[in-house]
């Protein structure tokens, strides 16, 4: 009954356990403590709350899940478990658990657990934004309506297995599993908390919180005790908060600070490019990102096909990137190039002033038309957004710009009727699992396009969705190249009715210091962004 | 006096009333909703309408205020949207370095002012004055983040003399400190000078410079109680500016003050902790005025007469 | 006239005068002198890696990070700045002094309920106030002078108040009041006269905060919208490029310091020609 998966997920597990393949340079070395900064103080260390990109790596790192991806890479390996086991018709998920794995707390980590902890992320009660992302298990409907706090979906029939049983096949649902809602943790800890969980976490993870002094800083310590042998490297890293970019740059050249988690600022991009030690500080990577501008369907005159085409075909992405000194690639479908699906011979809409200016006139706007541009307020923003309104400007399209505060962005995005366009720097799709369908529901499908959702284009294609539910529903593994490309064809499909313009996409710059180890992907993991298990410290 | 001082914790509580139910209002009228922030991007429709319910978002204005007025009363301030933790010991962990930065940013504003005040005053329209009033229009006309990068850019990069950054030791409070009162002592000295060339040339001073008395003595016994009154007005708005967070000193060396968990909890739509940052920073507003009143008659004699 | 003739004899107030009167007039006549549109984004603004350009002979002051020519953009700015400067704070300082005075003078139950109004004023941290009122509101040039004076008259009240509550006990003014004056003889022939230094220093302080606040509102996306410039978000679009591109943090630093100086100096001779208690004592 079970087509077995044993072979190939024993040959991954092969490939996680052996110290990093040949992408490293040099050996990994364990032992080391290093500094790392943010501006914004941790909002939560709780799996089933937690949902930015700062905490979503520490996460990562403090619990373990079922699933798992290579470090670098978006290749699912089994974690917690040792082995499972997906049925003919894809309704049915069989794990079975490592033995002698323990919390930080002494508990061994049993089945139970695993149900526990994801039926935790659904009740509405725990208030985490994760639940809709389990909402293929059986059950899940009267969890969420309050109606009971168990899911019927979930078995535990001993210690060691744990039995999912879904009402409709979902592709994705082992990308589910290493989300980090889906993170187990101990119900004794979490009650002991009594709803301070996310400041006492405890997990399985590679490391353990040691200390945190809010608004200051976290320490965080391996975990003697995690599962696979020699992980993590670094024996603990420190996480200061509040601090400014620009200065935690300038830590970081004078050597007090090791890893610059918000990245590189405009400013000072060049100048560290361009210094002697640049090229070993600077980690430069693509991410699953796509940035994107809105053309809001229900608003005149973004309702007409040809006018959301012209407009494509009006901006100079190329100018843009400039802007970004580089750091940006132009994009010209909605996946971003590293995603499963994405079409590498689609070329989209070109840059041709002459040809917007005609198509606008075809449409009836001869004179080009006012509108409004939305953006968020950060830098670099309004400036991208000035750039794109120039370049509307040059077709005759008189965009003005109201740069804003983020929450206030999302809720006129929100608002049918609102906001015509809205450029999406700041807020842009970074995927949770690197699967395409991430792409499609919230933001271009049907389901998003209600009063605050995230589709902000208001697009809404049934035929395009009926195509996406049976994309998901190919949830055969022999069939992942199939079920790639039917999702890559949906996107390139949904270019022709021009919801979007795709702009760029904005790869990811961390500045590490010299004595930080690993590959670039460990610095930009597509799942992780820092991955704190495989970085480590040169000697 | 016992009778005063009820009356004013009466009136203090009335203006908290004040602050709370205006906030409230305010904030309930953003178009921002903070279910859907808190939901994040991927969540469906149905999450985001379960976290409202949860959160209380879905009851009427009135229903929403008054629930969060029996908290206050049990000294509960809620808890935070996006953090999910007491509001309470959030704003708790933050008010020692809030209290810090603010007493020395104050303290280096007051010595240096007063004392540029007090020489600008006495050689009034000589060069000394010229110098220092032009210092204080510089200090005044200042962007506070070009000087905050400028410092830290000299004295914590160029010469190492201090920390960048952070918090804990002497040390790390002199650049925060220094420019928070560089900044605001041209306020001071300006408002002493003023007060000072006032009351020199008032017909008692004149006497008593007649009487042939020394000239510190008059500054000290006559001209400085008398500069002290604008003074004590400038420190209680400078405690309201600084509870209500100086978000950019902050920022720029990582303090971990008011004005970062506001600043954050804004862009979050993260009411609870807006409203207790809101009402913590009144208070002490109320206390700083509160006390300005008090202090003043012991200052100034013919203000007790009344 | 005699406060024009008083003033030209002071070197420092006429060094202020000047430079107000040319930011004025470069204000006004910024369409004719500006090189260049203050919103171009000019191709060869840029470096080919995107980096803005140094002053030179074809861009005066440089480029700003898109490629703009920051001298016309200053050029266009003053207008933007020195309008939300006199109108925001011209109102502050008119509702500062009126309410100060009447809470000062009057005390008893109409001045405590309008100090205490002023007390819960006071009260609200000025960027929350702005950002919930640029969420209500749509930004414009008027609403961010609105914001301005909204925030700013408290301070200007406190302190009318507390100088008030001095005034009204000194010898001067309780003379008048055993000789029979009335409330508005007193408050308007005696107390306010008195007030004008204060005033006056605030007002013209006050020019060069306003002009610092639109900034920070404009940071925070209240403020001027872009591409409109004002000095504000001029600096703040570039705050931090101050090591890569410091003529970009330097410049609008520069005439922001330059014009709120000059507004001072400007301000303190009036201050000395107007008050008084001052006149002919040197």
């Amino acid at each position: 009954m079970f087509k077995s998966w044993l072979r190939n997920t024993t040959m991954a597990t092969v490939l996680a356990l052996t110290p990093l393949p040949s992408f490293a340079q040099d050996t990994p070395q364990q032992g080391g403590d290093i500094i790392v900064t943010y501006k914004d103080d941790i909002a939560t260390l709780d799996p089933a709350i937690g949902y930015d990109w700062v905490n979503w790596s520490m996460i990562k790192s403090l619990y373990s899940r079922l699933m798992d991806y290579e470090p670098g890479t978006a290749n699912l390996i089994p974690s917690l478990a040792e082995t499972f086991g997906v049925s003919d018709d894809g309704l049915t998920y069989t794990f079975k658990l490592r033995k002698g794995v323990k919390f930080t707390n002494g508990r061994e980590v049993v089945a139970s657990d695993v149900k526990y902890s994801i039926e935790r992320a659904v009740n509405p009660k725990t208030q985490g934004p994760g639940a809709g992302f389990f909402g293929s298990i059986k059950g899940y409907e009267d969890v969420t309506g309050g109606k009971t706090t168990t899911l019927e979906g979930i078995a535990a029939p001993d210690d060691s297995t744990v039995i999912f049983h879904l009402s409709r096949p979902d592709a994705t649902f082992l990308h589910v599993l290493a989300i980090n809602f889906a993170s187990v943790v101990p119900h004794e800890a979490v009650e002991a908390a009594g709803g301070d969980f996310g400041k006492k976490p405890v997990g399985s993870g590679t490391f353990v919180l040691k200390d945190w002094t809010i608004g200051q800083h976290l320490v965080f310590e391996r975990n003697p005790d995690y599962f696979v042998k020699n992980m993590p490297y670094i024996d603990k890293f420190t996480v200061e908060v509040g601090q400014e970019p620009l200065v935690a740059l300038l830590r970081l050249q004078k050597g007090e600070v090791d890893i610059a988690g918000d990245g590189i600022p405009p400013a000072k991009f060049l100048e560290i490019k361009n210094s002697a030690d640049g090229p070993k500080m600077i980690v430069d990577g693509q991410q699953l990102q796509t940035g994107y501008i809105t053309l809001n369907t229900k608003v005149k005159p973004l309702d007409n096909l040809k006018v959301r085409q012209a407009l494509n075909m009006a901006i100079n992405k190329d100018r843009i990137t400039r802007i970004l000194n580089g750091r940006a690639t132009a994009a010209n479908q909605p996946l971003p190039p590293l995603m499963p699906g994405y079409d590498k011979s689609f070329t989209g809409y070109a840059y041709d002033v002459e040809k917007a200016k005609a198509l606008l006139a075809e449409a009836g706007f001869p004179t080009g038309f006012e509108t409004v541009l939305y953006s968020t307020n950060t830098d670099p923003q309004p400036r991208i957004a000035q750039a794109i309104q120039q370049d509307l400007a040059a077709v005759g399209v008189k965009a003005e710009v109201r740069a804003l505060a983020q929450a206030n962005v999302i809720a006129a995005g929100g608002t049918e009727g609102e906001a015509p366009m809205i450029w999406s720097g700041g807020m842009a799709w970074i995927a949770d699992f690197p699967d395409p369908s991430n792409f499609y529901g919230p933001i271009l499908g049907c389901s998003g396009a209600v009063p605050g959702g995230w589709n902000w284009s208001w697009y809404c294609n049934q035929d395009i969705d009926k195509r996406a539910v049976a994309a998901d529903s190919m949830s055969d593994p022999a069939k992942v190249a199939e079920r790639s490309a039917t999702w890559g064809k949906i996107f390139t499909d949904i270019m022709a009715d021009a919801p979007w313009i795709p702009l760029i996409n904005e790869r990811r710059v961390v500045a590490k210091s010299l004595r930080m180890g690993g590959a670039d992907n460990i610095y930009i993991d597509p799942t992780r962004v820092i991955n704190y298990d495989a970085i480590y410290v040169k000697q | 006096m016992a009778l005063l001082i009820l009356r004013r914790l009466v009136q203090t509580a009335l203006i908290l009333l004040g602050v709370a139910a205006i906030t409230f209002l305010l904030l309930y009228a953003l178009p921002a909703d903070p279910a859907r922030m808190i939901a994040g991007r991927s969540a469906t429709a149905q999450t985001v309408a379960n976290i409202r319910r949860e959160l209380g978002l879905d009851q009427p204005l009135l229903v929403q205020f008054w629930t969060y007025l029996q908290g206050i009363v049990h000294g509960d301030l809620g808890r935070s949207y996006a953090q999910k933790t007491d509001v309470g010991s959030l704003i708790a962990a933050r008010i020692p370095a809030t209290l810090l930065l603010m007493a020395a940013g104050i303290l280096v504003e007051v010595v240096l002012g007063l004392t540029l005040g007090i020489i600008a005053a006495l050689r009034r329209g000589g060069a000394v004055d010229r110098v220092v009033m032009m210092a204080s229009f510089v200090g005044v006309s200042a962007p506070q983040f070009v000087v905050a990068l400028l410092l830290l850019y000299v004295f914590a990069v160029m010469l190492g003399w201090f920390p960048m950054s952070g918090f804990g030791t002497p040390a790390h409070v002199v650049l925060p400190a220094a420019t928070l009162g560089i900044l605001g002592a041209g306020w001071y000295a300006r408002m002493v000078r003023s007060a000072m060339i006032d009351v020199l040339n008032q017909d008692y001073v004149r006497t008593a410079r007649a009487k042939g008395l020394s000239s510190a003595r008059i500054i000290l016994r006559h001209a400085l109680p008398n500069a002290m009154l604008p003074i004590i007005a400038m420190i209680g708005i400078d405690i309201g500016q600084f509870m209500g967070g100086v978000v950019v000193v902050e920022a720029v060396y990582g303090w971990p003050g008011i004005g970062q968990l506001a600043w954050q909890a804004i862009q979050q739509v993260d009411i609870p902790i807006i409203m207790g940052v809101t009402l913590v920073s009144a208070l002490a507003i109320v206390l700083g005025n509160l006390i300005a009143d008090i202090i003043a008659p012991l200052i100034d004699p013919r203000i007790r007469a009344r | 006239m005699r406060v024009l003739k008083a003033m030209l004899r002071q070197p420092s107030a006429l060094f202020g005068l000047i430079v107000v009167v040319v930011v004025v007039a470069m204000a006004i006549a910024a369409p004719l002198i500006a090189p260049y549109s203050p919103d171009n984004q000019m191709f060869d603004g840029l470096t080919l890696e995107g980096a803005p350009m140094p002053p030179s002979e074809q861009f005066l002051l440089g480029t700003d990070t898109l490629g703009r020519d920051l001298f016309s953009r200053l050029l266009f700015g003053a207008r933007t700045s020195l309008v939300i400067g006199l109108v925001a704070n011209g109102i502050a300082v008119a509702i500062g002094l009126f309410i100060g005075i009447l809470s000062g003078y009057l005390r008893g139950f109409v001045g405590g309920l309008l100090m205490r109004f002023t007390d819960l004023m006071m009260a609200f941290p000025a960027l929350l106030l702005a950002i919930v009122l640029a969420a209500l509101l749509r930004p414009s040039l008027w609403i961010v002078a609105m914001v301005i004076a909204l925030v700013n008259w408290v301070q200007v009240a406190r302190i009318v108040y507390t100088e008030t509550r001095g005034l009204v006990e000194r010898d001067f003014i309780l003379a008048e009041r055993s000789l029979g004056a009335g409330h508005f003889r007193i408050l308007f022939m005696h107390i306010l006269p008195h007030l004008m230094p204060t005033a006056i220093v605030w007002g013209t302080l006050g020019i060069a905060t306003t002009v610092l606040l639109e900034a920070t509102l404009s940071f925070l996306g209240i403020g001027v919208q872009p591409p409109q410039p004002s000095w504000g978000n001029i600096i703040f679009e570039s705050q931090s490029y101050f090591q890569a591109a410091p003529w970009l943090v330097f410049f609008p630093g520069a005439i922001i310091l330059l014009t709120a100086l000059s507004f001072n100096l400007v301000g303190d001779a009036l201050r000395d020609i107007l008050d008084p208690t001052q006149r002919g004592r040197g």
